[in-house]
């Protein structure tokens, strides 16, 4: 006989459902999103499951320097005749989480104060403005540089700070407009009219209009995170595992890996990781533009 | 007494008419004034060692007594530890107004305006022709592909955009320089001229200018052209849907004309001011690129500096080089509102 399952577990799962079938479509909706996003799990499960399935040890083995890739080395070995690829599965997490923590403080400093500045106006949104255009103004790659030799840079959230103190400023701004114009908009002004409270005009009206040039700008944040650390690793002012992907690059780099031809997979498996990377990230945001912004599909 | 109330009012709406540049103006000054203030904390926060290595290294030199040589160092970089934070402040600022942006305690205490003077011809010269080049081939492939969106060729350069976006612009360097430089041996790996040649001004001496900066802008045009041709497939696609185009469509006018007359003009506006942004980024770029190529730019000076901590060099070239932005930004800006009306209304 068959009992009738209890009403709210079949209305959770019904949520539950449907909240995967919308996730599925929007992250998986075209071709570019659903690269890019392949591309993201597979870098996540390779940063969490990777250094247990390869573990990586930093002993030095004279007899292996600089061997070509093979089966046993998939990227070759260094000059130290430790395994390449072993090396960039242990600093995945690393320039994963610098990514990850970068884009989270930028996205959160960018969110409040823009929608501050837009919803309080007046003097508060001049003087945001203001700053927003000075950050926007100072070249940002010489203040990273000075920044990482006054602080010194040994854990993933001092160099994210410091990334995102510039990559909030472009965002603050563009969310600002948008809040501005949205306050204009009938549905906003009959909830001033209904007597709505502000938490709920923002969390509830506000929020979800913004939400998905938020997210993809979350995307895009985590894209230049990565380039602009990998950046000042190369220029040698961030001391950091020697694992991060920048590292391997710079240590590459440093040991004459630009002429030694043997040791071209040194110096080009980090850079292949970072260019798939990114380029994963770069569809997966413009999939994700596509999706929440059809006008494209329609001309 | 008539006269001089129209006189006034004259000067009035003139200063009404323009308040748009006005607005600039302040705001210009004002991040400026920032930025001398972000100097100024980074020379505060110079740790005192760097005074007393300069004085070691000056008693050694001119053969005297580390009291007088202390005293000497504090006079030649015109900073007193010890003096309150606003006097020290004024000194700063006071130099800085007589155009003096201080002297390396590391390299025989050469002045940064001479290390400037030196230097910056050179990432000028890279910047800007990659500047050029990559602007004017961005944006026709731009709206090239854009006008013909499904066509193989437009394809091809969508990937190649993606592609390119995704390769940070020192990667491309550090490819090009283990290809061309190292491997092929096509061009040379470090510095800006053939060091046997007399510089002057004759057509070889700026051959070899060119030739020892090509992959430099090379690397530059290769990174930035993407970006160029982004920027204009979007300004184009808005301007696709305008009336005009259609307008000219049917009238029958030859699709280049259409192309180059219409779409390309109208899209290409908005992007004068991200050519000031772009070259922004490309003196920020600089120290990474430079340092790459081994190009004895100002960039590479900079990045130079901050491994010895040099402070006096970091905040001499930070400040001119912002200088500079500031005043690029302004002129786009200034210009994008004199060519385009409806920008000064939101101004």
């Amino acid at each position: 006989m068959i009992t009738p399952s209890p009403a709210p577990k079949s209305r959770f799962r019904e949520k539950t459902t449907r909240v995967l079938h919308e996730l599925v479509r929007i992250f998986f909706g075209n071709a570019r999103s659903a690269f890019g996003t392949s591309v993201l799990l597979f870098f996540i499960a390779f940063g969490l499951l990777g250094p247990f399935i390869f573990p990586y040890s930093t002993e030095i083995d004279v007899g292996a320097q600089l061997l070509r890739p093979s089966f046993e080395h998939p990227f070759g070995t260094d000059l130290w005749g430790r395994d390449v690829f072993r090396q960039i599965v242990a600093g995945t997490s690393d320039v994963l989480s610098i990514a990850f923590l970068s884009a989270l403080f930028s996205v959160s400093i960018a969110m409040v104060l823009g929608m501050l500045a837009g919803m309080v106006g007046g003097i508060f949104d001049k003087i945001m403005l203001f700053i927003t255009n000075v950050f926007l103004t100072i070249p940002s790659l010489p203040v990273f540089l000075i920044l990482a030799a006054l602080f010194t840079v040994d854990n993933p959230v001092t160099f994210a700070m410091i990334l995102s103190i510039f990559s909030w400023a472009g965002m603050c701004r563009a969310i600002r407009a948008q809040i501005i114009s949205l306050k204009e908009r009938d549905f906003i002004q009959i909830c001033r009219v209904m007597k709505m409270s502000n938490g709920h005009v923002i969390f509830k009206e506000l929020l979800p209009n913004v939400g998905s040039y938020i997210l993809i700008n979350f995307i895009i944040v985590m894209k230049n995170a990565i380039t602009g650390s990998v950046g000042l690793m190369l220029l040698g002012v961030a001391s950091f595992e020697p694992t991060n992907w920048g590292a391997i690059l710079t240590t590459a780099k440093n040991n004459g890996a630009l002429i030694n031809p043997n040791s071209y997979m040194w110096l080009f498996a980090p850079i292949l990781c970072i260019a798939v990377f990114q380029l994963g990230v770069i569809l997966l945001s413009k999939g994700l533009d596509d999706t929440f912004n059809p006008r494209l599909r329609v001309m | 007494m008539s006269r001089l109330k129209y006189l006034l009012r004259r000067i009035g709406m003139f200063f009404y008419k323009f308040r748009f540049f006005f607005m600039k103006l302040g705001i210009a000054l004002l991040t400026l004034a920032a930025v001398v203030i972000l100097s100024f904390i980074l020379i505060v926060n110079m740790p005192g060692t760097v005074i007393d290595a300069f004085a070691m290294q000056l008693s050694v030199e001119r053969r005297i007594s580390l009291e007088q040589a202390y005293i000497l160092a504090k006079q030649m970089l015109n900073y007193d530890p010890d003096a309150p934070i606003l006097e020290r402040f004024s000194v700063y600022l006071g130099q800085l107004l007589q155009g003096n942006l201080g002297i390396s305690v590391k390299n025989n205490a050469k002045s940064v305006n001479l290390i400037l003077r030196e230097l910056l011809p050179r990432t000028l010269f890279v910047s800007s022709i990659a500047l050029t080049v990559s602007f004017l081939f961005g944006t026709a492939v731009g709206s090239r592909t854009i006008w013909r969106r499904n066509s193989f060729g437009a394809k091809t350069l969508d990937g190649y955009i993606v592609v390119s976006n995704a390769v940070p612009d020192y990667i491309v360097a550090l490819v090009f320089i283990t290809v061309f430089a190292f491997r092929l041996g096509w061009f040379p790996n470090q510095g800006a001229y053939n060091a046997l040649l007399e510089p002057g001004f004759n057509i070889i001496f700026i051959l070899s200018l060119l030739y020892f900066a090509f992959l430099p802008i090379s690397a530059h045009v290769f990174s930035q052209m993407s970006f160029w041709s982004m920027q204009m497939q979007g300004s184009a696609l808005g301007v696709l849907g305008e009336d005009y185009i259609n307008a000219a469509r049917a009238r029958g006018l030859p699709e280049k004309l259409i192309v180059r007359r219409y779409l390309k003009r109208n899209a290409m506006l908005p992007l004068v001011t991200q050519l000031a942004i772009s070259f922004g980024v490309m003196f920020g770029g600089a120290p990474l690129m430079e340092s790459i190529f081994n190009y004895p730019g100002i960039g590479q000076a900079f990045s130079q500096a901050i491994g010895e901590r040099d402070y006096y060099v970091v905040q001499g070239i930070l400040l001119f080089v912002s200088v500079i932005v500031i005043g690029v930004n302004l002129v786009a800006d200034t210009i994008y509102s004199l060519i385009d009306p409806r920008i000064r209304r939101s101004a």
